[in-house]
């Protein structure tokens, strides 16, 4: 239980700073005209294609002791960031960023521009025009978007394996704990985390996706991170 | 009504404006205007794609013009010559869109204060209050704008743009859709607000009741050019230009007068110049007795050996084929019906018809392939 509760820590950690960086970066990818936009936006959608264990290679590159990263961390902290909690944050928010950044894209985008140019025409400049009138238009997108990267993050495997190793209680996460289980024929206890992961992440969405529904509504528009756009 | 010179308050628009588009490569928009709008309703007349929109948008700082210059009074705006250009926030214009474009997730009174989030709270409120007041939507204060019907919300809108006390009001297609009735009970309340602001009011539409109701001052457009300018009957009856297509890339173009105008069916009949034969061709600005100038491309020209039946084309003239001359995989039939027409037929057409000179043969012609054109 203990990995169980470490990855929902971990997860609510990436969804708040993935939230946190994900929404201006998302801003500007819906709204920039520069011509070499597309570059960044296939960075933040690399993780999509890249198998956990690429990624997760080379951010352990990064953070080992002579990597860039890592030296950074030692001169900061004085500790090392591999095989720490830290370091899997780090390397999870990179992991999930397009499950943030997507969802956000499309939400921003789907505001009508002419509220924007009204919005504007009032004589409300880009920050406010974007806490008054984007980002409550987009509560669906925001919802959907820290909800992916929520569960992403609480089911990964590959990357934390790669930059975490398997300390118990600092970077063990649930599906680690259910493969050494596994590996070592615990059936029973990897039985009893699988349940308990699956119980919970059900419950987590469906909470969410009622939410939705109710905002949506509100709103007066349905919002699907599937539909077609 | 408003006379020049009778108390006016606010300052007159000027603007000279150039703005490029590229729609497509082969014909690029260019909006080229200069007007002077002043206090006072002013109608902005003309044509879906004539250009009101973005010359609005110009004006709302919405779009950047490539050159020109647009003031309120004394201050510029815009000046490509001294790179001056306001954003739309500093420009205190207030601008009313087709859509309305009020915000979904805000109460009516959230969204008649949005644009005065400077004031402080006790004062916004008296001014909300007030101007939901005057354009009769007070009772609405707390319902979101899917609450409320199409009248209301562009009651709404309106009162939203003009409680930040503009200096000019752009209005963009705000009333269609309604009934007549109502579009007057609110044009009547616009008026009696401007009554005591006197700022010039820009009021974009397309059709002409909206001009007849209106109207004091008119100003159409078409093609991004204005076409004319003054009071409705100067501007609606007055050599009508409505349209007026290129007369480049024409083979065929036609002198001729307009015997009579059937508005009802949408064709004004034409007779063609040193014949007798006459054509149906689409309304146009043109009246009984006006000469006018027709272009039909030789393609779209259809060319019978017998005189066709049972057609929805209204143009059928009978001729002469005078010559045949192949060019490339095309042949160029000239034919006379009194005038002569360039026709082009393909070769394998030209030998199933077995066309030679001097056969009888009738033109059809589609009365939307007539177009008028500006001399």
């Amino acid at each position: 239980m203990e990995a169980l509760f470490l990855s929902i820590k971990l997860s609510i950690c990436v969804s708040a700073i993935l939230l946190l960086c994900g929404a201006p970066l998302a801003y500007w990818l819906a709204n920039s005209q520069w011509r070499g936009k597309f570059l960044l936006e296939s960075i933040v959608a690399l993780p999509l294609v890249l198998p956990p264990t690429v990624l997760g290679f080379y951010a352990l590159l990064a953070m080992g002791p002579r990597g860039p990263l890592g030296r950074l961390w030692q001169a900061v902290f004085g500790h090392g960031l591999a095989f720490t909690f830290s370091g899997l944050v780090l390397a999870s928010v990179i992991y999930s960023l397009p499950f943030a950044v997507q969802p956000l894209i499309a939400a921003f985008e789907s505001v009508d521009r002419k509220l924007l140019d009204a919005s504007a025409v009032l004589g409300a400049g880009r920050l406010r025009t974007f806490w008054r009138v984007i980002l409550p238009l987009s509560v669906p997108g925001v919802i959907t978007a820290v909800v992916l990267s929520f569960a992403h993050t609480l089911g990964e495997f590959g990357v934390v394996l790669m930059v975490g190793g398997n300390l118990r209680g600092i970077t063990r996460t649930v599906s680690i704990a259910i493969y050494d289980h596994v590996q070592s024929l615990e059936y029973v206890e990897a039985n009893r985390l699988a349940l308990a992961l699956l119980g919970f992440s059900f419950a987590v969405l469906a909470v969410v996706y009622g939410i939705n529904r109710q905002v949506a509504r509100q709103i007066g528009r349905m919002w699907t991170p599937w539909a077609p756009r | 009504m408003d006379t020049v010179g009778a108390q006016v308050n606010g300052a007159a628009l000027t603007a000279q404006v150039r703005k490029e588009r590229r729609r497509d490569a082969a014909s690029p928009f260019v909006l080229d205007v200069s007007l002077t709008i002043p206090p006072g309703i002013t109608i902005l007349f003309g044509p879906s794609g004539a250009g009101k929109s973005t010359l609005l948008d110009c004006l709302a700082g919405l779009v950047r013009p490539d050159a020109g210059r647009i003031t309120i009074g004394e201050e510029a705006l815009f000046d490509s010559a001294s790179r001056a250009n306001l954003p739309p926030q500093k420009r205190r214009i207030a601008y009313v869109f087709q859509s309305l474009a009020l915000f979904p997730h805000m109460s009516v009174e959230e969204n008649v204060s949005y644009g005065l989030a400077y004031l402080q709270g006790q004062e916004r409120r008296a001014r909300v209050g007030e101007i939901l007041t005057a354009f009769r939507v007070e009772n609405l204060k707390t319902r979101k704008p899917g609450e409320i019907s199409g009248g209301e919300k562009q009651r709404v809108a309106l009162a939203r743009s003009l409680v930040t006390l503009p200096r000019l009001l752009l209005l963009d297609e705000p009333l269609t859709g309604l009934d007549a009735a109502l579009k007057a009970a609110i044009v009547e309340d616009l008026r009696a607000w401007n009554a005591a602001q006197r700022i010039p009011i820009l009021y974009v539409t397309h059709t002409r009741e909206e001009v007849d109701a209106l109207g004091e001052r008119v100003i159409a457009m078409d093609h991004g050019r204005v076409v004319s300018a003054g009071t409705p009957q100067e501007v609606l009856d007055a050599p009508r230009r409505k349209r007026l297509a290129q007369a480049a890339g024409f083979e065929n173009l036609l002198g001729g007068t307009v015997m009579d105008v059937r508005e009802s069916d949408g064709v004004m009949r034409v007779r063609l110049e040193g014949s007798a034969s006459e054509i149906e061709v689409p309304l146009g600005y043109a009246s009984a007795g006006d000469r006018v100038r027709v272009a039909i491309r030789a393609g779209d020209i259809l060319l019978a050996t017998e005189l066709p039946k049972g057609l929805s084309a209204r143009n059928v003239l009978s001729g002469q084929i005078l010559s045949l001359d192949r060019r490339g995989n095309m042949v160029v039939a000239r034919v006379a019906c009194g005038v002569v027409f360039t026709v082009h037929v393909t070769p394998g057409a030209a030998r199933a018809l077995e066309l030679a000179p001097e056969r009888q043969v009738w033109l059809v012609l589609k009365t939307h392939s007539c177009h008028l054109v500006d001399d």
